[in-house]
């Protein structure tokens, strides 16, 4: 039977070297957190890297001894016995550059000044960050990855890591993911930027110095980004047409039980997280786009690729759909890579690579003991 | 295990020697990618599989099969032209809906095609229909009312349907009973494996 990964420690890793941004900008010394479950083997061949989403950090699975609450992102996933077993993977999770959970981000100290970094934190890409990830990799003498691990936004890092260091991974799971975003995706993206621009406590970035955080819009945004997440489907499920009260009040306040799950969302989430770490994150996914450099043509961006890959999407996912991963599979079959390609059944739209499902966690665990028996050979 | 496999299905062990040692194969309708799984054991071939069913892909990947999942009746678009020596359709042609752009597409996507299905000319099918009834048999186990075969055929339809589409026959092999049929196979045959390609 399948367990947790029981108590675990978040660990700061530092670097001094210079790190060169995609934007111009240079950060000559920075941290990121990260945690590790499981045993690195003998020949440091079995560890993987699990790259988190827009939201998410370096606290993937497992509780910390004063927080027992506080459960990892993707616990279900990654624990003894669980798809991403642990009884046999080493397991890194780290929080990106930019992020708000103790890696150097906007809202971290700049050492230069004593300040919070603020507006003057760089713009982050996805290449970025898997430059910076990288060196975590060299810190803690891991040549190659086992695997690395992705959805949504976490799913191009993966991608990235076969581009940009094709020798250093073996496998590549590309979950609920995209190889660009689409039109449509940037307008959600930008509009949800708008919402935190234009909160007059903003302050151009900088409302740190001020005392105050630009909560209404961060609130705003990710009530919008939630509802991309979901489906119609698992909303009207979930919350029909209900009223709280049971009748109309013909006003604003809260009266149909969607609003009321919205606003508490909202509300939860503009209490914890970084006004300035969202719109870095949306900007990443905004520009990556890896045919960029190769006249569109996604094939060839995937030319180098060594990595065999898993892709994965979920049927009701209308922000990354499974069009989208077919892209994916489409450019690696031209460069004869091994790819298999699984379109799940799923109601929970984009959020479904979060949760629990038979079908889904049977195909990410087969694969994976595949892999380990790679590690094992 | 590959003994096993060749034994249940006696048209894997046609189809298997039919591919040379090293050749890239996609095989549509895989199942849980048995066929795929001996033919790299055996001939170190190179390839990905197509299936629908949710438990099949989970069983494909449990057996390290390359499987990508895609309804047939959509067409082949992820598949480039000329990409694969062979594309194979082992026992799934009778399933498939649209039957003659899936043929076209299996020469497209393939410099050979190969073909195997029930002949719904074999004896014992005529048998049942002079009967009065729909052939069930070991070749065609589904009453008709439950049946997922949509499209059964003779070897002699299927060879005018190659003719029609401009394919040309390479080479066949007709079974019974794992035995090999060479007298009166549309009549004698219950299984028929083709090889194929577009003309030139």
């Amino acid at each position: 039977m399948s367990g947790s990964v029981g108590i675990v420690s978040a660990q700061r890793a530092s670097f001094e070297e210079p790190l060169h941004f995609a934007c111009g900008k240079v950060l000559p010394r920075y941290e990121l957190m990260y945690e590790t479950y499981g045993t690195l083997n003998a020949a440091k061949s079995n560890a993987i890297l699990i790259c988190h989403a827009l939201s998410g950090h370096h606290h993937v699975a497992g509780t910390y001894a004063d927080q027992p609450k506080n459960l990892g992102w993707w616990d279900n996933m990654v624990g003894p016995g669980k798809p991403i077993d642990t009884d046999h993977f080493f397991v890194i999770g780290l929080n990106n550059l930019g992020g708000c959970h103790g890696s150097s981000g906007p809202s971290s100290i700049n050492p230069e000044t004593g300040k919070p970094y603020g507006s003057h934190f760089p713009m982050v890409t996805v290449e970025d960050w898997v430059q910076a990830q990288a060196r975590l990799a060299d810190q803690l003498g891991i040549r190659q990855f086992a695997a690395i691990i992705g959805g949504s936004l976490g799913g191009m890092q993966a991608m990235q890591w076969s581009i940009a260091y094709p020798e250093r991974v073996r496998n590549v799971l590309a979950i609920a993911t995209a190889p660009h975003l689409t039109t449509e995706n940037i307008a959600f993206n930008d509009v949800a930027r708008n919402a935190i621009l234009t909160d007059p406590d903003f302050h151009g970035g900088d409302f740190y110095q001020h005392g105050v955080v630009p909560t209404r819009g961060l609130r705003l945004a990710r009530m919008l980004g939630h509802i991309t997440y979901l489906s119609d489907d698992a909303m009207a499920g979930k919350f029909g047409r209900g009223l709280r009260s049971g009748e109309y009040k013909y006003g604003y306040d809260i009266e149909f039980e969607v609003e009321s799950y919205l606003r508490y969302q909202g509300d939860k989430f503009a209490a914890y997280f970084d006004a300035n770490t969202y719109l870095l994150m949306t900007k990443a996914l905004d520009y990556f786009d890896p045919a960029r450099h190769t006249e569109h043509n996604l094939a060839r961006a995937f030319a180098n690729v060594q990595a065999n890959y898993l892709v994965v999407s979920f049927s009701s996912d209308w922000r990354f759909s499974p069009d989208r991963s077919r892209e994916i599979v489409k450019a690696l079959l031209h460069n004869k890579r091994d790819v298999s390609y699984a379109e799940i059944t799923s109601q929970h739209g984009h959020d479904s690579f979060l949760m629990q499902d038979e079908q889904y966690f049977a195909v990410m665990r087969n694969y994976l003991e595949r892999v380990a028996e790679g590690v094992a050979a | 295990m590959n003994a096993s496999i060749i034994q249940s299905r006696p048209d894997f062990a046609a189809i298997a020697a039919w591919i040379p040692q090293g050749s890239s194969v996609l095989d549509l309708g895989c199942g849980d990618g048995s066929l795929l799984r001996y033919l790299r054991e055996t001939r170190e071939v190179r390839g990905y599989g197509v299936e629908i069913s949710d438990a099949n892909i989970a069983a494909c990947i449990a057996n390290g099969v390359n499987v990508i999942q895609n309804d047939l009746d959509a067409g082949l678009a992820d598949f480039e032209s000329d990409s694969f020596d062979f594309v194979i359709l082992s026992q799934t042609l009778q399933a498939t809906r649209h039957t003659e752009a899936l043929m076209n597409e299996i020469v497209r996507v393939g410099r050979e095609g190969i073909i195997s299905f029930p002949n719904f000319g074999y004896w014992k099918n005529r048998l049942q229909i002079m009967q009065g009834h729909m052939p069930v048999s070991k070749q065609l186990p589904y009453q008709w009312y439950d049946t997922p075969n949509v499209h059964l055929c003779t070897l002699n339809d299927f060879e005018l349907l190659c003719d029609h589409l401009g394919i040309r026959i390479l080479d066949r092999h007709v079974m019974n009973e794992g035995g090999d049929v060479n007298l009166l196979p549309n009549l004698r045959g219950s299984v028929a494996v083709y090889r194929f390609k577009r003309e030139a």
